[in-house]
């Protein structure tokens, strides 16, 4: 860390940790709809506005389909604005999320990942932002309070860097992070306001000198194109993602990527994983290792984009990987995670057998135990390549 | 001796009681209104089906024991009129809060009464979003504090009642949980009618609402119920001094309107040609 900067450590919930994260970036905007498990942060949020502590215009509309509605006006007038909600919430803003990004608004969302209803669950699973898989929004998972306060930070960079331009969804896995207390570091205020810097909107409606229409129709003349930007939009947020990453590190002493190898680099047996079970998976590595296992850990803290390349190149090698998914793509062939691992070592020399782990749908356990299970599996053969496991259900 | 509650036939067996709601919640005394209702008219509980959204109030198909679906926050009234349109005969009643039916479902609940959908909807009103912890909601007085509105809300609210009047609806009425023996009876009424009934049941929650604003605990919030309402035919008579700032209770609205299902069975006779 850099010399003069003196950082706050309190217990904060994961929920406190964002909404704190969204008081220091101090929007112009924020249009939310309360949810369990998030809604702690909106609500958080509302507090700091109505005691004065930001700027923010706070919109507390109807649903959540109007949050993003008024999200994007906001945006494509030019307001730096950031939002929050969870599940049922974000799949009833799925409509608007397209939208966001196919106007290339740079919106921050806060999302707590939470099963998505049928039956009615408040518990988490990763199903609710799986659904953003297609949106073009850049997403990060979390694996704990703090670094759900540091990637809602490099959010804001990311999303409104020129060359990138697209919404970013961070996200905490449902009362696992957004309501466990931890020890969270955060910086000074003028800290993050240096960190963030300005907002310089790329085009706004509100630029009267320069009127401009959002959103206009393109039929089979443009939309491809504009389409295609999205893709290559993503493909440049790539070096800005690790870059800002590369400059936190720099600055406050934790640097971040779109991938973090744990004690991967010797491994045979390696899991994937996403989120908060990345934290319950390195104790079991620990212990594994102890016993003289080469065991390793796959971390992926950006879904999308998806880091393809990264991802096949760190696991050459291994001897078996087991992808953990969170959620499931229902009628098709393993977990969201495990279908692009599988396609990113595709025709890659020393690929790995895959296998993949479903676990924790609507909140269910994962506990030190059945991790240690995927680990004895992958050892004793008994993981075999593309096989679609369930773990912890009953039959 | 030991006899069973009244209540107890219309109660889903094997379900653990009490209930979610916090001690004092209106909510149980408008579920015990609506079972006394509908055992009054006699109709058998396989004929009746409770659709809920999501909310406090919505929880309550879990609790009685009829045909129910549980849905999604705000869909309530359209998962209903699936199952109006589906069988005619089946009594429906939509359980729906303030957030539920005005907020975030505000689009179904006015479209529904435009229609004239055959539904019984009880909205149970707390003036708050229970569930999640006390956000304001539509209902929400303006000044009133929430957790979204610390220093007092900037919105004016809706009268639930006369926004289904003015959409369509051929009964609206509103009670209140300490006149829980009239609020039976508007949900009689309000069974029987043929076409979209609202009844609007004013239900206290201290837990959010009441500890927000200062009113006391439950039963001091209820005791305000009888302080702060008068009944629509009472007012009449009054000048209007004597009825500033008091909620109106009462049968607001009650007319007969073709309803939706035989109209659209019109359109179906007609269709097949067994009608002119
Ligand atoms: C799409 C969606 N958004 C938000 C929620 C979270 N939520 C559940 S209940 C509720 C509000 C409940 O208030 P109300 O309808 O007034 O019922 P009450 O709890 O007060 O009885 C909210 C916002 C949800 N379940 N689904
Ligand atoms: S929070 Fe309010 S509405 Fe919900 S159960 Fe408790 S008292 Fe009732």
């Amino acid at each position: 860390m850099m010399a003069g900067i003196t950082k706050i450590d309190l217990a904060r919930t994961g929920n406190e940790a964002m909404a704190y994260a969204m008081k220091q970036v101090n929007p112009d905007v924020v249009a939310a709809y309360p949810i369990t498990p998030a809604t702690e942060i909106v609500q958080l949020f509302a507090q700091y506005v109505a005691d004065g502590e930001v700027d923010t215009e706070y919109v507390p509309v109807e649903s959540e389909h109007s949050a993003m509605s008024a999200c994007i006006g906001s945006s494509a007038a030019g307001a730096r604005t950031m939002t929050g909600t969870s599940s049922q919430g974000l799949a009833l803003m799925y409509e608007m999320c397209y939208i966001a990004a196919g106007l290339r608004l740079p919106i921050v969302m806060a999302d707590v990942n939470r099963a998505l209803s049928a039956p009615i669950n408040i518990h988490c699973d990763h199903s609710d932002t799986m659904g953003m898989r297609d949106a073009g929004w850049i997403h990060i998972f979390s694996e704990n309070a703090q670094e759900a306060y540091d990637n809602m930070l490099q959010a804001v960079r990311i999303a409104e860097h020129e060359s990138v331009r697209l919404p970013v969804l961070v996200t905490t896995d449902g009362f696992i992070i957004s309501h466990g207390m931890e020890r969270v570091a955060t910086l000074p205020d003028d800290e993050v306001k240096k960190f963030i810097g300005p907002f310089k909107p790329g085009t706004m409606l509100l630029d009267v000198a320069k009127p401009i229409t959002v959103g206009a129709l393109n039929f089979t003349d443009f939309y491809f194109e504009h389409r295609r930007a999205l893709v290559d939009a993503q493909a440049a947020s790539v070096a800005v993602i690790k870059q800002v990453g590369r400059e936190f590190g720099q600055k406050y002493g934790t640097a971040y990527d779109c991938i973090e190898p744990y004690q991967l680099a010797d491994a045979e047996y390696a899991i994937v994983a996403l989120g908060s079970t990345c934290g319950t998976a390195k104790v079991v590595i620990d212990q594994l290792r102890a016993g003289g296992v080469k065991a390793g850990m796959l971390k992926i803290r950006v879904f999308r984009p998806f880091p393809a390349a990264e991802i096949a190149a760190a696991l050459a090698g291994k001897k078996s990987v087991a992808v953990l998914d969170r959620s499931d793509v229902l009628g098709g062939f393993g977990g969201p995670v495990f279908t692009e691992v599988r396609s990113a070592l595709y025709q890659k020399p020393n690929a790995p057998l895959l296998a993949d782990y479903i676990y924790g749908l609507g909140g269910r356990e994962i506990d030190m135990e059945m991790i240690g299970s995927v680990f004895a599996q992958l050892q004793d053969g008994t993981a075999k390549p593309d096989s679609v496991q369930y773990l912890g259900v009953r039959d | 001796m030991i006899t069973m509650h009244p209540s107890f036939e219309m109660l889903r067996p094997g379900k653990k009681f009490p209930t979610v709601w916090c001690p004092g919640c209106g909510h149980g005394i408008v579920q015990g209104a609506i079972i006394r209702a509908v055992q009054k008219l006699g109709i058998p509980r396989d004929q009746m089906v409770m659709v809920s959204g999501i909310g406090c109030s919505s929880r309550m198909p879990v609790y009685v024991d009829f045909n129910s679906l549980h849905t999604a926050h705000g869909r309530a009234i359209a998962f209903a009129t699936g199952v109006k349109l589906h069988n005619p005969k089946l009594h429906v009643i939509v359980i729906t809060g303030d957030g539920d039916a005005l907020a975030i479902g505000g689009n179904h609940f006015i479209h529904a009464a435009r229609r004239n959908v055959e539904l019984t909807v009880i909205l149970l009103n707390n003036n708050i979003y229970g569930m999640t912890g006390g956000q304001y909601s539509p209902t929400t007085p303006i000044g009133k504090r929430a957790s979204t509105a610390p220093y007092g809300t900037a919105e004016r609210d809706f009268d639930p009642c006369a926004l289904a009047v003015a959409a369509g609806a051929v009964f609206a009425a509103r009670g209140t949980v300490f006149g829980v023996v009239e609020l039976e009876k508007m949900i009689q009424q309000a069974l029987a009618k043929r076409g979209f009934a609202l009844v609007e049941a004013l239900s206290p929650c201290p837990t959010l609402y009441g500890r927000l604003n200062r009113e006391g605990n439950a039963v001091k919030m209820i005791q305000w119920q009888k302080e702060n309402t008068i009944n629509a035919k009472a007012a009449a008579k009054l000048p209007p001094e004597k009825t500033a700032g008091k909620i109106i209770t009462g049968v607001f609205h009650d007319a007969e309107v073709t309803p939706y299902t035989e109209v659209y069975q019109g359109i179906i006779d007609k269709a097949q040609g067994q009608k002119q």
